[in-house]
């Protein structure tokens, strides 16, 4: 560009935008079709999801963890119930601890199809969104199966789960990770070797590995950047310390790298379903400590105390020790936290939620500077955000 | 157990520690405000690379009611460690760590738009997630949660988030 003739451009993107994945609104300063500057603004989404959570119960809440990331709703409301039973000094039954990893993974490669499914059509391969969205449905379906409801499963409970698993999971489970690898494979094929996809990914969106840290990214908008951060591994939670899976890097940092270490992901993901299928053995699946746990039906009609408990938990809710804890889990986005301070009354005083879109959302600028304006749309789909959890 | 690396921190950061908590496998040290940012520094020079989170409890009606929480994670050797501040008022403004961590930045503002804490020589501060007009702090626990008024005349509606009331532990 002439030096005598610099300009620069201050366009609008979003609010309302499809490439936003929600409603983000972002100032960029362009020259020519350079980015000099962007200013991502936020806030759009924001319910105060921490306030409320401040005025119910501990069992209440867990209504709202999969409402504030509504793509990996299973792994959502793991790292809450994981959280308050840190603070409770609980470990649920071993069979609730598998099916808890098998709801998690299950939602991971869930989430990350629609990642992949919408991020391909951020660059028009329309035709893969339906591929991915179809596949998502059988996990959605499993998911329901289970706990009822496609979405919003409230399905894990402080202490366990809410029930056993059906009859006919296994069959349906197994069938849908034997065909994975494949149609991840078929994916593969119709995204790596499309030089379209090359070239609107490869070198695009660049973030290294120390700006990265810096911006306190995490998952696979780190790890594509070549820091192995998993919390899985780093500091495991729920048992994953006994499942044997790998951790994807990638070099570049670039949006390329991203997508390959999620497409790996899922690959991880569905080895760890079959590890977690094979410690499957029968047992209860919540725990029987009757200050924290509902007390099964069949006491009800035979046991006053039973009665008190079932009223107790149900009218008060359960009174934690005085104290503050943190506990974060591995989200498809990164690193998913509860910071829950407790006063000792059955509400919390104060629920932080440790947001990963929140923090990588925050690199978005550094990704794009002097990218080409229409790089912008990849670098978002790349860093994988979702509004509602940037929000809150 | 706590991990050794965070045990490090500990050691190093003794001189301007003034307090420390341990309880369920993670430590608290407090650290005064104006030291805050050396303490950061150090920290990450330790290895502590990654601010996870930043964040504040409003701990209405103790004094001081506010405190700055810093979570720090080491990534090798896998670590955590919980750094605060607290702040008598929320007048009395925090040094920003946005230069040692620049991911600080949103995080503070969002303590800013909530607590109303400010944070001297911070890039930016403004609300991020509220409206730009908002009057009060949403997360001080002297903002009340209300719900939206209804056009009936003649009883007040339960507040459904009060149904169930808050009974504090028995002493």
């Amino acid at each position: 560009m002439n030096e005598l003739t610099r300009e620069t451009l201050v366009l609008n993107m979003g609010p309302h935008h499809p490439s936003t994945h929600g409603v983000l609104r972002l100032i960029v300063e362009l020259e020519g079709e350079l980015v000099l500057g962007t200013e991502p603004v936020i806030g759009y989404l924001h319910t105060g999801f921490e306030k409320e959570m401040e005025t119910r119960t501990y069992h209440q809440n867990i209504v709202f963890p999969p409402r504030i990331e509504y793509l990996a709703t299973m792994i959502e409301e793991h790292a809450y119930v994981l959280a308050v039973e840190k603070l409770l000094g609980i470990r649920p039954p071993a069979r609730a601890e598998v099916i808890r990893i098998m709801m998690a993974e299950l939602s991971r490669i869930a989430s990350h199809l629609v990642w992949l499914g919408t991020s391909a059509v951020d660059v028009n391969v329309s035709s893969l969104l339906m591929y991915c969205f179809n596949d998502r449905e059988r996990i959605l379906d499993i998911l329901e199966m289970v706990s009822g409801q496609r979405m919003m499963h409230g399905y894990m409970r402080i202490g366990g789960l809410q029930w056993d698993l059906p009859d006919g999971f296994e069959q349906a489970v197994r069938a849908v990770i034997d065909d994975m690898p494949g149609r991840l494979e078929e994916y593969e094929r119709l995204l790596g070797d499309n030089l379209i996809w090359r070239k609107r990914t490869e070198g695009i969106a660049v973030l290294n590995a120390d700006d990265a840290l810096r911006y306190g990214c995490t998952g696979p908008v780190l790890r594509g950047s070549g820091v192995g951060y998993d919390v899985r591994r780093a500091f495991p939670y729920g048992g994953y310390d006994e499942y044997e899976f790998e951790v994807p890097l990638g070099r570049a940092g670039d949006a390329y790298d991203r997508y390959l270490v999620r497409m790996e992901e899922m690959r991880q993901s569905c080895r760890i379903i079959r590890q977690a299928l094979e410690r499957l053995e029968p047992g209860p699946v919540l725990v029987d400590d009757r200050k924290v746990a509902l007390p099964p039906r069949r006491e009800l009609v035979r046991s006053m105390e039973a009665v008190i408990h079932q009223f107790k938990l149900v009218s008060e809710g359960i009174r934690p020790p005085v104290g503050e804890v943190y506990s974060a889990v591995e989200s498809p986005r990164g690193e998913k936290g509860y910071y829950i301070v407790s006063d000792g009354s059955n509400r919390p005083s104060r629920v932080r939620v440790r947001s990963a879109s929140f923090n990588n959302l925050q690199a978005l600028p550094v990704m794009v500077f002097r990218n080409q304006v229409a790089d912008i749309v990849v670098a978002i789909a790349s860093i994988d955000i979702v509004l509602g959890d940037v929000d809150r | 157990m706590t991990e050794p690396v965070a045990e490090a921190l500990a050691r190093a950061l003794a001189g301007l520690v003034e307090g420390e908590v341990r309880a369920l496998d993670e430590i608290t040290l407090l650290i005064p405000g104006e030291r805050i940012v050396e303490a950061l520094e150090l920290a990450k020079a330790q290895g502590f690379v990654l601010l996870a989170d930043l964040t504040a409890v409003d701990r209405h009606p103790e004094e001081p009611r506010f405190e700055v929480v810093y979570l720090l994670t080491s990534i090798e050797p896998p670590a955590r460690v919980r750094l605060k501040v607290r702040v008598v008022s929320p007048e009395e403004a925090v040094p920003t760590a946005v230069p040692v961590f620049a991911g600080a930045n949103w995080l503070e503002r969002e303590v800013y738009d909530m607590f109303g804490i400010r944070f001297a020589e911070h890039p930016d501060l403004k609300r991020i997630l509220m409206p730009d007009d908002w009057e009060g702090y949403p997360l001080r626990k002297d903002f009340p949660l209300v719900e939206e008024p209804v056009q009936f005349f003649g009883h007040v509606p339960k507040v459904p988030s009060e149904i169930i009331p808050k009974t504090p532990r028995p002493s």
